[in-house]
């Protein structure tokens, strides 16, 4: 099962690769990461997401708050939440296909930020289900470069990952 | 000068000396960085540092040489000197601090470290580093310490400005000893510990780290249920680890068993938390634990686990694990809680309050209407099978027979000669669970050993630790041969401070363990782990370096050796006693791969 998690921890040199390598040592995958200070300079927040069942899920937890830097956990998949990334594509973009993959752009209200007479670069904001659903309008061939940005995730409503 | 007019300058200097010193209180000390170090270090209460100098450290050993107060310690290998840290730690429940320099300094700590840290030992590690603006150049003996030993760390802490050293000292032992103990890391790269720079020196009296709240009282709704777990269940058994001994609480181990008549048995770390001497001791659990001891467990209705782990040397198959038992699982350390063995009611919090709280509460249940629960059948049941297989069963003991040594023997001839008194640290093999099985410890802090990461050459630094907090006990290291060789550099240091501890070396001439595990597993092939032709003479290294060495050969000298050994003569004097023992000899019980935790092989060719 596909898991979000969310991190507020102190914005001290060496914090970020404790997570990394707590990861690594504890023999868990991330799937993506992304991270950047809060409104708070002294506080960052990491969005992880993974693969896990409970139990699995529960002992990253349990560890992450044992890292002396860190604040806060929360699984946001326990609950709605909402999450974006970022995604830009190189695409190639010729003949019959040119206005196929600007079609499909419309559809799933991205951006085409990139022209030249051969190739369209797209930019795409959203969940991680939106992007495969995008990438797969797209003729594999023509795919030249996708860069994905790691996931930033929020729960819902009133709740609040604070401190 | 008249004698009025002296007196008179007499008092007047009196009055500029009583008038300073107010002033003086007001005017902040101007230390240098090492000076600060030092200085906080003494703040801390620390009384000794386990060391060895080097390039990026060498301010720091200015700022030792010219204070009085702390001492220096002079090891011959840093990895000694973390395992002379931790057998301070382990024995007087104090941190213990080691110093080294940047690079091979700080690699050769890494093993003290890591056992320190699979042990809950609080720990503080004082590195020297590259100056700040050579981080990251592969300076001369740079390396990036905070990173080589974050895995096996609570915490680390690179200074980045001298300022902040009095802070993260008081940060490092706050961290270190609180919750869930261990080992962090102060690492000090040279400019700042400067001799020419000076800072105002102020050592705060307390730290909040606002991302690290350690002590937690367990949560009263677990607690409560534990309790009523505990007093319905009919085969209950207490299952104590180290948290027991780190979290000293002990006494309400023993206050909790004694109410209720429960079955007690130990881990390996565990050892000394419950009195083995008494009747509801069943000995240590798992691997080679005691036939009782596992077959209680595996029967039992109820693990009451305290400070324990469920390590995977005592549980043997986890899905065969107790089959009919409820799991109550206290421990400081949320991240134990159901990471083996799923624990029916998960208590996070200090054994020593929980405890309490839990006698309280059953003192309560029992004052009412309660009657005290009756485990007559339960102890029946236990009782035969320690009569069937105990240790004390081992016709072979009762029987001696000239001249063979077996190492079990050489463990209750030293029992006989301390009176089981002594601090006893082991190394890893065969005589460490010899030791562990047959030293029948009463109190805690007394077994001294490197359980979770078993560390052989642990044994004589971590019992030179011990010697020097406690210089008038008897400090006994039990150990093999091939342990010994780790670390018997340390034998110098020994004379250096004059540590007069007793190593007793079950010599079986191998590393028995690992051929222990060929002889069953692998056929007998004996896969470099023997070298009996190439050992040195153990009575002459401990002359070569000063110490008094003895051996026995026969069993008919043991008992007169070892009473020699603790005699008034050799009080003041390391004595290294090699005894040949029986190479042949394996560990019993021994739990049967993939099996129950009642799955044991009780002697050579048998299982049940
Ligand atoms: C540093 C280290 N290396 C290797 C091992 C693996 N090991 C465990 S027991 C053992 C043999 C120990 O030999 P010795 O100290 O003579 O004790 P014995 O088993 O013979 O009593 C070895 C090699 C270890 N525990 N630690
Ligand atoms: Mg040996």
């Amino acid at each position: 099962m596909r898991r979000m998690i969310a991190v507020l921890l102190e914005n001290e040199a060496g914090a970020l690769s404790r997570i990394v390598g707590l990861f690594a040592q504890r023999n868990y995958n991330i799937e993506t990461l992304s991270v950047a200070p809060t409104e708070d300079v002294n506080l960052s927040r990491l969005t992880i997401t993974l693969r896990g069942d409970d139990a699995k899920l529960e002992q990253i937890i349990k560890h992450l708050n044992r890292l002396i830097e860190v604040l806060k956990v929360a699984d946001l998949t326990d609950g709605e939440h909402v999450e974006r990334g970022i995604m830009l594509i190189k695409v190639r973009a010729e003949g019959a296909s040119r206005a196929e993959v600007k079609r499909s752009v419309e559809i799933f209200k991205g951006r085409i930020i990139d022209v030249t007479p051969r190739m369209y670069t797209i930019e795409l904001v959203g969940s991680a289900d939106k992007f495969s659903a995008f990438m797969a309008t797209l003729e594999k061939r023509s795919i030249v470069e996708v860069v994905r940005s790691g996931l930033a995730g929020i729960s819902r409503g009133e709740k609040a990952l604070i401190v | 000068m008249s004698k009025d007019s002296a007196e008179l300058m007499a008092q007047k200097a009196n009055q500029e000396v009583q008038n300073e010193s107010p002033v003086k209180a007001l005017v902040p000390e101007r230390l240098s960085g090492g000076d600060m170090l030092l200085r906080a270090l003494d703040d801390e209460g620390v009384e000794f540092l386990f060391g060895y100098p080097g390039g990026q450290a060498l301010h720091i050993y200015d700022a030792i040489f010219r204070q009085q107060r702390i001492e220096h310690i002079l090891v011959r290998h840093e990895q000694a000197a973390t395992h002379m840290a931790d057998g301070y730690a382990r024995a007087t429940g104090r941190t213990g601090v080691v110093i080294v320099t940047s690079g091979p300094g700080v690699t050769n700590t890494i093993t003290g470290i890591a056992t320190a840290y699979m042990d809950s030992i609080p720990m503080v590690i004082i590195s020297g580093q590259v100056p700040n603006n050579q981080i990251g150049t592969d300076a001369f003996q740079e390396t990036d310490m905070v990173g080589v030993s974050r895995p096996i760390v609570k915490h680390s802490f690179l200074i980045k400005s001298a300022a902040e050293i009095p802070v993260a000292v008081k940060k490092a032992f706050y961290i270190a000893t609180t919750g869930r103990p261990g080992p962090v890391v102060i690492d000090i790269p040279k400019d700042m510990t400067d001799p020419n720079i000076l800072f105002d020196y102020a050592y705060p009296k307390s730290v909040k780290l606002r991302a690290y709240n350690p002590s937690l009282k367990g949560h009263p709704r677990q607690i409560k249920k534990a309790v009523e777990l505990l007093l319905q269940s009919k085969r209950p058994v207490l299952y104590a680890g180290g948290g027991v001994v780190q979290g000293n609480a002990s006494d309400l181990l023993i206050q909790l068993a004694k109410r209720l008549n429960l079955p007690v048995t130990n881990t390996l770390m565990g050892l000394g938390s419950f009195p083995a001497t008494d009747q509801q001791f069943l000995g240590m659990l798992g691997m080679h634990g005691t036939y009782e001891a596992n077959m209680t467990m595996h029967h039992c209705d109820l693990v009451f686990a305290v400070g324990a782990r469920f390590d995977d040397r005592v549980t043997n198959a986890v899905d065969k694990f107790c089959p009919d038992a409820q799991i109550v699982h206290i421990d400081i350390d949320p991240t134990s809680i159901s990471k083996i063995i799923r624990a029916d009611v998960p208590i996070v919090g200090l054994v020593d309050i929980v405890l309490k709280s839990i006698v309280q509460q059953v003192e309560k249940a029992l004052s009412g209407a309660l009657e005290l629960p009756d485990y007559k059948e339960w102890w029946a049941q236990i009782n035969s099978w320690r009569n069937a297989h105990g240790l004390d069963t081992d016709a072979r003991l009762a029987n001696l027979k000239n001249p063979k040594i077996l190492p079990q023997q050489v463990i209750l001839s030293l029992y006989r000669a301390t009176q089981g008194k002594a601090f006893v640290s082991s190394d890893v093999g065969q005589h460490q669970m010899f030791a562990a099985q047959y030293y029948k410890f009463d109190e805690p802090r007394k077994w001294i050993n490197s359980g979770g990461l078993g560390t052989m050459g642990f044994g004589l630094p971590a019992a030179m630790g011990v010697k020097i907090a406690f210089p008038n006990e008897t400090v006994v290291c039990v150990t093999g041969e091939g342990s010994f060789m780790m670390n018997m550099q340390e034998l110098s240091t020994c004379m250096q401070y004059g540590l007069a501890v007793k190593v007793i070396c079950l010599n079986n001439q191998a590393l028995g363990m690992v051929k222990q595990w060929q002889d069953m597993q692998y056929g007998g092939r004996h896969s470099a782990s023997t070298y009996a032709d190439s050992l040195p003479d153990l009575v002459k290294v401990a002359e070569t370096f000063g110490h008094v060495g003895m051996r026995v050969e026969a069993l008919a000298e043991l008992d007169a050796a070892m009473d020699e050994l603790f005699s008034e003569k050799n009080v003041n004097k390391l004595v290294i006693l090699d005894v040949k023992v029986d190479p042949e000899e394996h560990v019993y019980p021994m739990a049967i791969k993939g099996g129950s935790m009642q799955d044991m092989i009780l002697t050579r060719g048998e299982s049940i």
